[in-house]
């Protein structure tokens, strides 16, 4: 447990702090709403690859024109990659105690997780119409 | 980063053996942290050879014998010796527990006795707890209501109401859940931890209590409330039988049943 030995401040001052932050409930809500999302969208993705092995390269371009196909696999990127940000958030929150380490790491995660996200939902785009 | 081995001055070193009395047949070995913080040296582990034949059944029995007969320098809080006060809470045999309710029939051969993890020491078995009661001071435990109470000045609950309150108000605060989690380790400057959180349930669920929204606002933090990841230790840990993972999963409830 941290705590400053040389202040002078109250137990009761430090306890408080900085007061809530009146955030973090929808946070924990949404790591579980795209936790649960994500176990019917990865079973279709997993029967989908293993329907599609053997096939070639050319049998995945034409799947992933199909609109249902193409809007499942951008809902699973995109659900998949905010799940993956909110759950490396909890670990840096966790492990990280130094304030301006944490900003940057959280920050670094999601430049990551966003636009790893964006880029991989443009290549699905770029293969359903054809491009 | 988060502490994950002791500071060079935590370190526990090997201490003084203490020999059994003469004439002992039945003894058994508890070993002891010590720290004296008037010296400049390092925590030490004390062995002592108590005889059981002359020693009561719990491990505060062993530890008063201890005090009594071997060493008058071991320092511990007890008070009531029957799981009511919460002061004889330490690390008995790897587990936060009162020293009045263990047996030491249900201990390991080699009894260890250490303070109650992750807080600071003020001497041997004696954590500080300051910065918990602070912590419990903050939630603001006591009722609060705008509406009078009636003439006869009782305010009246269900039997049903009541029932709400039952796995929450046995709670003795002796603290052995807060130490025993390990968010609580990490972050327990800013998280409030498990017995912190299960007062405010106790509040939040209380049918007399009209605060229940500004207590929720007031937990609504990433650090406060939400470095609870349902690790469990907490519900493992009480002495009491308790579930505070329970109480705090309730208070997640209400947070979420609020915003729509």
């Amino acid at each position: 447990m941290a705590t400053d030995s040389h202040s002078l401040r109250s137990a009761l001052g430090r306890a408080r702090g900085l007061g809530s932050a009146k955030e973090g409930t929808n946070h924990w809500w949404l790591q579980r709403v795209t936790a649960i999302a994500l176990v019917p969208l990865t079973m279709w993705l997993v029967a989908s690859i293993v329907a599609l092995s053997g096939f070639g390269h050319g049998a995945f371009v034409v799947w992933f024109g199909r609109p249902l196909n193409a809007t499942l696999m951008i809902l699973f990127l995109g659900v998949g990659f905010h799940h993956a940000q909110l759950g490396m958030q909890v670990v840096i929150e966790d492990y990280v105690s130094h304030h301006g380490w944490r900003t940057t790491l959280n920050l670094l995660v999601k430049f990551a997780c966003y636009g790893l996200a964006t880029l991989s939902i443009v290549s699905i785009l770029t293969i359903a119409f054809g491009a | 980063m988060a502490e994950f081995t002791l500071p060079k001055n935590s370190k526990v070193k090997k201490g003084t053996a203490h020999p059994k009395s003469e004439g002992a047949t039945n003894t058994r070995t508890f070993s002891i942290y010590r720290y004296d913080p008037d010296s400049e040296g390092n925590p030490q582990l004390d062995t002592y050879e108590v005889d059981m034949d002359t020693c009561g059944p719990m491990v505060l029995d062993a530890l008063l014998k201890i005090k009594d007969e071997m060493d008058a320098t071991l320092t511990l809080r007890r008070s009531c010796r029957e799981g009511i006060c919460g002061s004889c809470a330490m690390n008995i045999d790897g587990r936060n527990t009162l020293a009045c309710l263990k047996p030491i029939d249900e201990c390991k051969k080699d009894v260890k006795v250490y303070p109650l993890p992750h807080l600071p020491v003020v001497k041997d078995l004696v954590p500080d707890v300051n910065h918990i009661y602070a912590q419990l001071t903050s939630i603001e435990p006591w009722m609060k209501a705008d509406t009078a109470p009636p003439p006869n000045g009782e305010r009246k609950q269900s039997p049903e109401e009541r029932a709400e309150l039952d796995g929450l108000w046995e709670c003795i605060l002796c603290f052995c859940c807060t130490t025993s989690c390990p968010s609580y380790w990490w972050n327990g400057d800013r998280y409030l931890g498990p017995a912190v959180l299960l007062q405010a349930a106790r509040w939040i669920n209380d049918s007399r209590d009209e605060a229940t929204g500004e207590r929720l606002d007031q937990l609504e933090d990433p650090f406060r409330l939400y470095r609870c990841h349902t690790i469990m230790n907490c519900t493992n840990a009480c002495p009491k039988g308790l579930n505070p993972a329970k109480a705090i999963a309730d208070i997640k409830t209400k947070m979420v049943e609020r915003l729509g």
